[in-house]
């Protein structure tokens, strides 16, 4: 199972985090701090695995961010490397050709997205088509809902005044 | 451009509802140019929306905005917790933007057991049963999240229920959530998946059947037997989807829904171990998935390696070992590093079933043990703790040691430390080693990380040595720790218990064998004391180690004069806070007021070791109980009768203490499967191994003994990895087919092939088998590798003539192994001799020997001009054709070829009669120094031998006078079936890996 998703950038600045398994405030932070100095400074050519306190981190470079996920210790790295690729394909389908800023700016969408693709740990959709269609679904369900709710405040606001 | 794209996107974000303010924020963090600056915009930050939330009337679009600030500063790691409520809140809302913005920040912010959850719970249940599948959906993510033991039930029913939704997305998550709750807590839900597993795994949709493997790998795992049955539709869902069978948009990277395949691969591993009739039904699918993974992409790896892990796991199958075999040899030799990990790691599995594979990855092994990649040497020497035994256990506790020193990570560290101790505890091959190498090491570079156990453990064992009763091994082992404590002492910085450890063997034997004064001894302890002043249980340590040397002295009837720094050190403790610092203090100055008979009676030499009887019944103690029953006390009642709680607590405790003793002997071997791969051959060549060893045991047995130190038998074997040295067509060939070659170059050479012997030097490369001089192929091989190989399986013999070494050591293996050391031998002095033979006639033999003996130059005994000798071998030619069986000759290096000859008698069970003497001499004459140097090299020869030449060879024309054999043709197939012998892989030949992993 997977018990985190991080996505940190090249300087080491933190762009998305999601846990599976319970940790605390303080926990994440130091999580984050260690696997960053771990992951940062690893050279290219090496194994996108760093084993780390009995689990095992899988990481991927995209650009300047770095995708990683922490699975059990008898988890398929190469797999997991695939997820992760799995979901950059995603981000790169619903954003046109992601960058970082998209993700810096709707880290909530990366989110939304992340959910879909992964569920308590373990990856829940295997077709970016469905994937694509959820989402899409939201987004109009979300913008008529906008238009919806702007006119309902509006009629409301008109009407108190 | 670059510039004008980044605003555009930031226009569009700013559309999408984010307020500028916190665009800016967003942008400000990301120049931020110092961690401080950051923390000062959050804190702002923070300061803002403490007080904007709180405010009346928000409206509830700009709410949402504010919770998305709070996920935004949570996830940079400061604290948000003043705001989770305002999500909570924001989940009640009935539009469903509000809503999933407050489910998502609330599955960020709160664990399962944060108590606001019981405020979403009445949410969560109605949105589940919502109109809306996107509601549904938004509120079964939270579910998997948010939901805890607890509250299973209180979601359990509208969940089942969704399990039946007409959106395949909503049935998926319910099955997700399901899978959660098993996992939190599989009773509650046991009844409901039992009745629904199979219902939601046939499942139209392709997604859900996947989810569903999740919930079903989960319920395998913990009880494999209740769903065997299920393996033949498990196996046809595979081979469905290898088939393509899936819609197309579950393909990933043009292979067929790979992470199914994945889950139904790991499912078949598990129904499949250790059983037979279910691993047989899956052979052919694995098959497939095998041939159809596409080996050039990362996932068709990803799979292939999920197929090793399954076919290693289940009753094994010849073919498919043969085939995950192949292509974990795929990932070894890849130059990705991912892709060597997963080798190691695939190879640990496959030397479970089969020991004999790693052989032919040493090199690759330990190219990965070097490798600057850190994960990879970890996984390297994860490998090869699970390959320790006693024979390499040396080697690869000192290189885990190696490692150990260079980490920071306390928590690898912990685990590595561990490694070695427990290596150390079943393998060690002396207690002196256990020791000095190992102990004291782990102490030093990890002694804050180890149990005290250990440490007890270990001076357990200095004071009570082996067991046996071996006074004089056990005084040696004491001294030398008292030794290499002395030693370690001078470091400036020693963790804690091993200074404890080091106080307590200075107390103890310190003075014992006399080597050092018992002032010097204590003004050591001083200083220990002196340079830890705030360790209180070194201090004690300490004080008591001075009593014990004083009383020693006491208790011998010599004077002790305290020096200034021990009185000193001693008014300090008696002044101290610590009681029992005081208490050790007063007793030390008590001591000295007694005199010699009565402190050699408190504190005996050696006391530590001595048993303590003890009288459980306590006699002395009856009359009291008596007279206490007759005043009315209760009777006592033994303990294994009072409660049960309290039995059971010292059960614990006694079990506790017998199962972390110490063991010195190797845990049994591990029942290996049978192994269907082993060929047949290793049987029969097993067969004949044994039979000439036999045989060449009785040859060479005096030699044997004469040579081998005792110690050696625990090193690694290095022939295996400097063959592998060797040009590549000896490394890629099997070794019995070069064995082959060898021979028929052999027969191309006896012809008298002059040309080849005019080639002189060339015509050594080639056929010169890779045994015959390790030394000859160093300077070829990488100078890099030969460090590594060295420094692994060499690094701790460190002597400087590898090559002696190595042969030495072949020779000290069990008696089975010593045959391929001779069969070696015979197959070195082979192509020499037809070559020597060929280039007779030319007379360009020469410089050829010069060569071969420039190659010697490490060898100190008796090298010979090669002039000289070929003199000599002139000489004897000229007697061949008279076939008589002529005197012995005289020159000393005939009659070493002759010993060696001998021993060829002894193994290839051949015999050579008398008469067949000068037959072979011609054969063997032009290496004289070479048949010299094998025999040194060999360890075998032997003074003996060459001094008393004369009398052997009489002794062996004599004794061998038994049968005449066919002079040339029966001797080289004698050669070659002691060749193949020695080579065959499967044999029993003195090789690395072979060694690692008997």
């Amino acid at each position: 199972m997977i018990h985190f998703v991080l996505l940190i950038s090249r300087q080491g600045k933190v762009r998305l985090t999601k846990w599976y398994s319970p940790y605390t405030q303080k926990e994440r932070q130091k999580v984050i701090r260690e696997l960053s100095g771990l992951i940062l400074t690893r050279g290219p050519k090496l194994c996108n695995f760093v084993e780390w306190r009995g689990l095992k981190v899988v990481y991927k470079r995209y650009a300047s961010l770095y995708f990683c996920m922490c699975i059990g210790a008898e988890d398929n790295e190469l797999e997991c490397l695939e997820i992760i690729h799995h979901y950059v394909e995603i981000l790169d389908r619903y954003f046109g050709n992601v960058c970082e800023l998209d993700l810096i700016f709707n880290f909530h969408k990366a989110y939304y997205i992340l959910d879909e693709v992964l569920l308590a740990g373990e990856l829940q959709e295997t077709s970016k088509k469905s994937v694509a269609r959820v989402i899409a679904a939201q987004d109009t369900l979300v913008e008529n809902a906008k238009e919806q709710a702007n006119s309902l405040t509006n009629i409301i606001s008109q009407a108190t005044k | 451009m670059e510039q004008l794209k980044n605003i555009g996107r930031e226009l569009a974000i700013g559309s999408q509802g984010s307020s500028k303010e916190f665009l800016e924020l967003v942008k400000a963090i990301g120049e931020a140019k110092s961690k401080a600056e950051e923390e000062r915009l959050v804190m702002e930050e923070i300061e803002m929306l403490k007080k904007k939330i709180v405010e009346p009337d928000v409206p509830r679009k700009r709410m949402k905005e504010y919770i998305v600030r709070l996920v935004y500063v949570e996830m940079l790691g400061h604290d948000a917790s003043f705001g989770y409520i305002q999500a909570v809140k924001m989940t009640h809302d009935d539009n469903l933007l509000l809503k999933r913005t407050g489910y998502l920040a609330v599955t960020l912010f709160l664990n399962e057991d944060h108590d606001l959850i019981i405020l979403i719970i009445n949410t969560i249940q109605k949105d589940l049963r919502s109109d809306n599948y996107l509601v549904c959906c938004a509120a079964l993510t939270a579910v998997c999240k948010l939901i805890n033991e607890e509250t299973i039930p209180a979601v359990l029913p509208q969940v089942v229920e969704l399990l039946g939704h007409q959106k395949e997305a909503v049935r998926k998550k319910a099955v997700m959530a399901l899978h959660r709750f098993h996992q939190r807590s599989p009773a509650t839900v046991a009844d409901v998946i039992s009745k629904l597993s199979m219902k939601i795994m046939h499942d139209v949709d392709p997604s859900v059947m996947s989810a569903c493997l999740c919930v079903l790998f989960d319920l395998i795992s913990a009880d494999a037997n209740s769903y065997r049955h299920l393996t033949n539709s498990y196996v046809c869902i595979l081979k469905q989807v290898v088939e393509h069978r899936l819609p197309k948009q579950y393909n990933y990277h043009n292979a067929p829904a790979p992470f199914i395949q994945i889950k139904l691969l790991k499912i078949l591993a598990l129904l499949g171990t250790g059983d037979k009739g279910a691993s047989n039904n899956m052979y052919n699918v694995l098959g497939d998935v095998l041939k159809k993974a596409e080996p050039s992409g990362n996932i068709g790896n990803a799979l292939i390696y999920e197929c090793i892990s399954t076919i290693t796991a289940i009753h094994p199958n010849s073919k498919l070992l043969e085939s995950a075999a192949a292509q974990t040899s795929r990932f070894l030799k890849s130059e990705s590093h991912n892709l060597k990990y997963m080798g190691i790691d695939a190879l640990g599995r496959i030397i479970k079933i089969n020991p004999d594979f790693a052989e032919e990855h040493q090199l690759a092994v330990i190219d990965c043990l070097e490798d600057p990649d850190d994960t990879l040497k970890r996984k390297t020497l994860e490998l090869l703790y699970k390959m320790t035994k006693s024979s390499n256990v040396e080697v690869i506790v000192d290189r885990m040691i190696c490692y150990m020193k260079t980490l920071t990570d306390s928590h690898y560290k912990t685990d590595i430390a561990s490694r070695c101790i427990e290596l150390a505890e079943r393998f060690a091959p002396s207690n002196q080693w256990f020791i000095q190498v190992t102990m004291n090491q782990v102490f030093e570079h990890a002694g804050d990380l180890v149990p005290p156990k250990v440490a007890h453990d270990l001076m357990r064992l200095i004071a009570e040595g082996a067991g046996e009763e071996d006074e004089d091994a056990d005084s040696e082992l004491r001294s030398s720790a008292v030794e290499s404590y002395l030693q370690i002492l001078v470091e400036p910085k020693l963790p804690s218990l091993l200074l404890q450890v080091i106080c307590w063997v200075l107390g103890e034997y310190g003075t014992a064998d006399g080597t050092h004064s018992a002032a010097y001894i204590i003004e050591r302890l001083c200083d220990v004391a002196e340079a830890h002043p705030g360790d209180d249980v070194v201090k004690g340590y300490a004080i008591s180690a001075i009593t014990k040397v004083c009383s020693f002295e006491i208790a011998a009837g010599k004077k002790v004069h305290l020096i200034p720094e021990c009185q000193a050190f001693i008014d300090e403790l008696s002044a101290s806070h610590s009681t029992d610092l005081q208490q050790r203090a007063y007793e030390l100055q008590a001591l000295f007021a007694f005199d010699s008979s009565v402190v050699g009676a408190v504190l005996p030499f050696d006391g530590s070791a001595d048993d303590i009887e003890v009288d459980q019944s306590l006699p002395f103690l009856n009359h009291y109980v008596k007279s206490m029953l007759s005043k009315g006390a209760k009777p006592y009642i033994p303990a294994n009768e009072r409660q049960a709680a309290t039995t059971l607590a010292s059960q614990h405790v006694e079990s506790y203490v017998s199962s972390h003793s110490l063991r010195f002997d190797p845990y049994e071997k591990p029942q290996m499967p049978i192994m269907a791969l082993t060929p047949v051959t290793t049987l029969q060549s097993d067969d004949q191994s044994i039979d000439i060893s036999q045989k060449a045991t009785q040859v060479f047995q005096p030699s044997f003994d004469a040579d081998t130190p005792s110690s050696e038998a625990t090193r690694l074997r290095l022939e295996g990895v400097q063959r592998k040295w060797g040009r590549p067509s000896y490394n890629n060939n099997s070794a019995s087919s070069s064995a082959g070659a060898e021979r028929s170059t052999n027969g191309a050479s006896n012809g008298l092939d002059i040309e080849k012997a005019s080639g002189g030097k060339q015509g050594i490369v080639p056929q010169e088998p890779k045994y015959v001089s390790d030394r000859n192929k160093q300077p070829e091989i990488s100078a890099e590798k030969q460090k590594l190989a060295a420094s692994l399986f060499g690094g701790v013999t460190s002597k400087a003539d590898s090559s002696v070494r190595s042969s030495g050591r072949s020779q000290k293996q069990a008696s089975t192994n010593r045959h391929v050391g001779t069969a070696k031998r015979m197959q070195t002095v082979d192509p020499v001799d037809s070559r020597a033979q060929a280039s007779l006639p030319a007379a360009t033999a020469p410089p050829d020997l010069l060569d071969f003996g420039e190659e010697e130059v490490a060898i100190a005994a008796s090298s010979k001009d090669p002039m000289k000798d070929l003199e000599g071998l002139f000489d004897n030619t000229g007697s061949v054709p008279s076939s008589q069986p002529t005197a012995p000759v005289t020159n000393l290096p005939n009659i070493d070829l002759m010993s060696l000859y001998d021993s060829d008698l002894g193994l290839g069970s051949g015999l050579v009669s008398s008469i067949r003497v000068p037959d072979m001499i011609p054969e063997n004459l032009p290496n004289n120094d070479s048949g010299d140097r094998l025999t040194v090299l060999d360890g075998l020869v032997t003074t003996s031998g060459a001094v008393a030449g004369p009398k052997v060879q009489g002794e062996t024309s004599a004794s061998s006078a038994i049968k005449k054999g066919p002079s040339l043709e029966s001797s080289l197939e004698k050669h070659a079936r002691s060749r193949q012998v020695g080579v065959t892989p499967t044999g029993p030949h003195p090789d690395l890996f072979k060694d690692l992993l008997k």
